[in-house]
Parts: structure tokens; C-alpha cells; sequence
């Protein structure tokens, strides 16, 4: 019998099949968004359109709320991202490095929070936020965010894992704390800073459970509540709320693609440290 | 002050200490200004983390009246409102089906994902790259467009059904479907999907010392002996980890349901944090708060189950 050797190693006949039905969803998405109202509507539904529209983003456009929702979101992400930076790394740096009174039970406490599960603090955030008057504010979405147990945690075990003889020397040499901290343990965590930055990026640029919950008027609302509240308002207009999706999944999408090993090296460690 | 003169003698330190401390140090420890490195964290996770635990706890056996603005206790009846509620106890059901299926097939098809992208073929990076976008897509993106995908009069799907000549689907009209195609739109995309077990599953193959599979085969071990006996077992923590958080993550699944199908048709896919998020909105703290609760308490049944099953089985080996 003679075996007939392919070209290619057989291999990709399983890896294009399945990277194709991973694609497919979102193949579909880019599509449908550029097909107008009449090639949606047919029965049965097109599949490969005969000519490209712009009917779904006009409609977004002349809709006023498409750009408010993307500065929210753009707001909201950045402070939450730039406030995780700064209070993860002191927070992180504290408990690895500096003694005090009451450091175990304070770091137990915020470990302890990793694991309780989200909808038990629903309730009472909500009604804390509400005598605060942030509710349905953008204040309501970064409070609860502004320091995320995961990032104090991941800072402190990478701090642990330098070496103190540097920021020793540094004491030695009359440096102070925030000096040794910003200029010697910063700049080598940089992988670490990433990843918290990779991870709090992702989770409240696609978060929907809690702004659904806190915000009400769309005026505040983020991309991804505004899409969810567009869908059920203007149910027939397939294409704009494709182009909506479409629109809020660009920046992530780019975000992932220029730095890819960044965010799996940061998903990875999720899973492998966590 | 007397508990730190008594006890100064005991502890042996006080000797090697600094003779003269601050009444600073002396209450917060060696270093006080630590206490402002943690300060944001603290006020921010104790408050909106800790305290809310026990305050739901509280609120779960009190029922306030918010038009006459009165709290009273009431002990367990929240708890057993919600069991008669039919909404709760199919948000229940729904939970589990979903959760029993997804979390087993996401663990599978993420480890079935990394092993086809564990071998150095060509374009190997471009493969990863595909297989790894969905991670980022968001839950209402997920959700949005698979309720238009799988639409019953104008999805793309039955469109191609039609095309293999098969009969069109009711899909998302369908409340047993409806639920099945929730857990294909949670597979598909997200922090918790086929990929992202997959980024870990592959990362913890990397880590696999290779010496250790070559060892393997040159003892004589086939390709499914190496995989049963040497990856597999290496690959144990981190299926753990992944059990546990896809678990996690299927109990508390909301986003693909608020944007996909907001529970419906009718009833047929609310979940529990779905039933929570309706309470919140009606102002019925104390049903939301007694319905969390229980799925905490599931939750915490399941870790501990798993935790002991993993140290039973430790103990055997």
C-alpha cells in the first residue's frame, strides 16, 4: 500500500476547521453590520450579501448616544485601570515589604474577598452607593473597582520575589520609602503593572452585570449597557446594533492583537497562580 | 498600656528593640505610614466587599417596607418565599443545567483547544492568535449576537439549515433551546470560555518538562500511555483551578442573559443572578439578599466537596 504523503502536515486539517468555527460568530458580526435593512429581513436571510451598506453606523452616528457611551466607557476604564496601578503596587508593596501592626489581618481580609462570590455584595453596594448618592452616576462604576483584591495580591507575590538586597542599599543610602518604591520596585514589576492593567482593562471595558444594576439613564451609560438597552429598544435594526457591536469590540480587539503575549501571559497567570 | 509592659519580659525582642518607640509605633507597628500605602485598599474592599457580606446576611431575615420606610424582622421567611416562588426555583434549576453543562464541556473542548495548539507546525502563531480572540469579546456582544444568529425567523442559522435543506429551528423562541444556546454563547466567548481554558491549559503544557514525555516514550509508553500517565496527571492543578473557577462563573452567569434573551421566552432562562438583579430593581432587598445567600451556600458546598475529594484522592495515591 502506498501512502500518499500530503503537502502540509496533517495537523492543520484539525486547526483551520476549529479556528474557523471560533471566527465564524464574529466573522458574522463584521458582515452583517455592513448589510442594510432589506438583505437582513429576507427569509430565508442572506448569507453572503451581494453589495456592502453603511445604513447600520449612519444610524448609529445620527444617534447621539453612540459617542457618549464610548466616552464613558473610556473614562470609567482609564480611572479604574490608573487607580488600580497606583493603590495595587502601594497596597502590594506594604504587605510584601514594610511591618505593621495588623498587616495579616488585613491582608487575610482582602484574600478572603477573592472568593466571595459577587451577587452577595450586590445588594448592599448598591443601597451603600445610593446614600452616597452615586448611583447612576459614572462614580458608581469605578468606586466599587478602584482597588481589586486579584491586583494587590499578584503585586505582592511578585514584589516577594524580588530581591530586597537593592531596595536595602537604597534605605541604606538615605532614600526614602516612595523613592525606593517609584523608582526601584516599580520599573521591575513592569510585567507584573501589566497584567494587573491587561486583566482590570478587560473585565470593566466588557463589564454589563454591574452597570445594568447601577445605572439607569443612558446618559451614563457604558458601551456595553447602552448595546443592551439599543438591542431591546430598536430590536428590527439588525445592522446598527451590529455596528454598535462591532464598534465596541474594536478596542479590545486591536488591544489584544498589538499586545497579544501580554494578555496571555496575563490569562495564563490567572489560572496557573491563581 | 499594661498588657504591653506584661508583655515585654515574655517576648525577648523587647531587649534587641529600639529602647524609645512613638506611641505610633506602638499602635500600628514598626513601620505606621504602611498603614497609608494600604489605606485605599482597605476602605475599599472592606466596605464594599466584607461589610456587605454580613450586611446581606442581615438583610436577608429583615423585610423593609420602602413606602412606610420600616424594617422588621421577619427570620426565614424570605427564605421560604423564595422556594415558593416559582422564578426562583427555575432560576435554580436553569443554574444548574447550565452550570452541569458548560463547565464540563468548556474544560474539555479548552483542553482538546490547547493540545492542537501545543504542536510547532507552521503558522502556529496565527492559529493561537484566532483560537485566542474570543477572550476579549464582551458578554453582550456574546449575547446580542447570538439572540440575532439563532433568531428564528431572520437568523443566519436557520439560513443555512435551510440551505442543507433541514426545517427551521424556534432556537431563541424556545425555552429549552434557549438555555442550550446560552451555554454555546458562553463557550464560545469571554473570561470563561473554550479559549481561555485553553490559554491556561497551554501555558501548563509549556511547563511540562520535556524531558519528562521523552523519558516516557523511551520507557516504551504509546501516545495515549504518555497522555494518560504523565501529562494528564501534570496538568491536575490546573484543572482544578479551572473547575472550581468555571463553576464559579456558571453560578453567577448574567451578562449573556440580560443582553441575549432578559430571561426569556417567558421565564425559561432566568438564572439566579438574573432573579437577584429583578429583586434589586423592585426595591425587594430582602428576597435578593436570601436568594444570594443560597447560592453562596451552594457555592461553598461545592469548593468544600471538591477540595475534600481532591485530598481523598491524594491520600489514596
Amino acid at each position: 500500500m502506498i501512502r500518499r504523503r500530503l503537502p502540509f502536515d496533517p495537523w492543520h486539517l484539525a486547526l483551520v476547521p476549529v479556528c474557523v468555527l471560533l471566527g465564524l460568530p464574529l466573522l458574522w458580526m463584521f458582515i452583517s453590520s455592513f448589510m442594510n435593512q432589506e438583505q437582513l429581513n429576507r427569509f430565508p436571510p442572506t448569507i453572503i450579501p451581494g453589495s456592502l451598506h453603511l445604513d447600520g453606523y449612519r444610524f448609529l452616528f445620527d444617534d447621539a448616544s453612540l459617542p457618549t457611551w464610548f466616552v464613558n466607557s473610556t473614562i470609567v476604564s482609564a480611572v479604574v485601570v490608573a487607580s488600580n496601578l497606583i493603590f495595587c503596587s502601594t497596597a502590594g508593596y506594604a504587605f510584601a515589604r514594610l511591618k505593621f501592626r495588623g498587616s495579616g489581618l488585613m491582608l487575610w481580609l482582602i484574600l478572603a474577598t477573592l472568593i466571595v462570590p459577587f451577587q452577595l455584595t450586590l445588594i448592599p453596594t448598591f443601597i451603600i452607593l445610593q446614600h452616597l448618592g452615586l448611583i447612576d452616576t459614572l462614580w458608581a462604576l469605578v468606586v466599587p473597582s478602584l482597588v481589586l483584591p486579584f491586583g494587590v495580591f499578584l503585586l505582592r507575590q511578585f514584589f516577594l520575589s524580588l530581591p530586597p538586597e537593592l531596595e536595602e542599599a537604597a534605605w541604606i543610602d538615605g532614600c526614602s520609602r516612595w523613592k525606593i518604591l517609584l523608582t526601584i520596585v516599580l520599573p521591575l514589576a513592569r510585567p507584573a503593572l501589566s497584567t494587573v492593567a491587561v486583566i482590570t482593562f478587560l473585565l470593566t471595558w466588557n463589564d454589563v452585570s454591574w452597570p445594568a444594576i447601577a445605572i439607569s439613564s443612558e446618559s451614563h451609560a457604558t458601551l456595553p449597557l447602552g448595546i443592551a438597552t439599543f438591542k431591546s429598544r430598536a430590536e428590527t435594526n439588525q445592522s446598527a446594533i451590529m455596528a454598535a457591536n462591532v464598534l465596541a469590540t474594536l478596542p479590545v480587539l486591536l488591544a489584544f492583537l498589538a499586545a497579544q503575549r501580554t494578555f496571555v501571559r496575563s490569562l495564563a497567570t490567572t489560572g496557573v497562580k491563581g | 498600656m499594661s498588657t504591653v509592659f506584661a508583655q515585654a519580659p515574655r517576648a525577648g525582642v523587647a531587649a534587641a528593640a529600639p529602647p524609645r518607640r512613638s506611641w505610633v509605633q506602638r499602635v500600628f507597628g514598626e513601620t505606621p505610614s504602611a498603614w497609608l500605602y494600604i489605606l485605599p485598599a482597605v476602605v475599599i474592599i472592606v466596605g464594599l466587599a466584607i461589610v456587605p457580606v454580613f450586611w446581606s446576611l442581615l438583610l436577608s431575615v429583615q423585610d423593609k417596607d420602602p413606602i412606610a420606610e420600616t424594617t422588621k424582622y421577619v427570620g426565614l421567611q424570605n427564605y421560604r418565599d423564595i422556594f415558593d416562588d416559582p422564578a426562583f426555583t427555575g432560576a435554580v434549576r436553569h443554574t444548574l443545567i447550565y452550570t452541569g453543562l458548560f463547565v464540563p464541556l468548556s474544560i474539555g473542548g479548552g483542553l482538546g483547544l490547547a493540545l492542537l495548539l501545543n504542536r510547532r507546525v507552521r503558522f502556529i502563531g496565527v492559529y493561537r492568535t484566532l483560537a485566542f480572540v474570543p477572550v476579549v469579546i464582551s458578554a453582550t456582544v456574546q449575547g446580542v449576537l447570538f439572540s440575532f444568529i439563532f433568531d428564528d425567523q431572520f437568523g443566519v442559522a436557520n439560513s443555512l439549515l435551510h440551505r442543507v435543506g433541514l426545517g427551521p429551528q424556534p432556537f431563541f423562541a424556545d425555552g429549552g433551546q434557549a438555555l442550550l444556546l446560552l451555554v454555546l454563547a458562553g463557550l464560545w466567548a469571554g473570561t470563561s470560555c473554550v479559549s481561555f481554558c485553553a490559554v491556561v491549559y497551554l501555558a501548563a503544557l509549556q511547563d511540562i518538562p520535556p524531558e519528562l514525555v521523552e523519558a516516557a516514550s523511551i520507557d516504551g509508553a504509546r501516545r495515549a500511555g504518555v497522555f494518560r500517565h504523565v501529562i494528564l496527571p501534570a496538568l491536575t492543578p490546573v484543572t482544578i483551578f479551572l473547575v472550581l473557577w468555571q463553576t464559579v462563573q456558571g453560578v453567577q452567569l448574567f451578562d449573556i442573559v440580560y443582553a441575549g434573551t432578559s430571561g426569556g421566552p417567558g421565564q425559561s432562562t432566568y438564572v439566579v443572578v438574573y432573579y437577584v438583579f429583578r429583586t434589586i430593581r423592585d426595591s425587594a432587598y430582602g428576597t435578593g439578599a436570601a436568594a444570594s445567600y443560597v447560592v453562596a451556600g451552594g457555592l461553598l458546598l461545592i469548593s468544600l466537596t471538591s477540595i475534600a475529594v481532591h485530598r481523598l484522592r491524594e491520600r489514596r495515591a
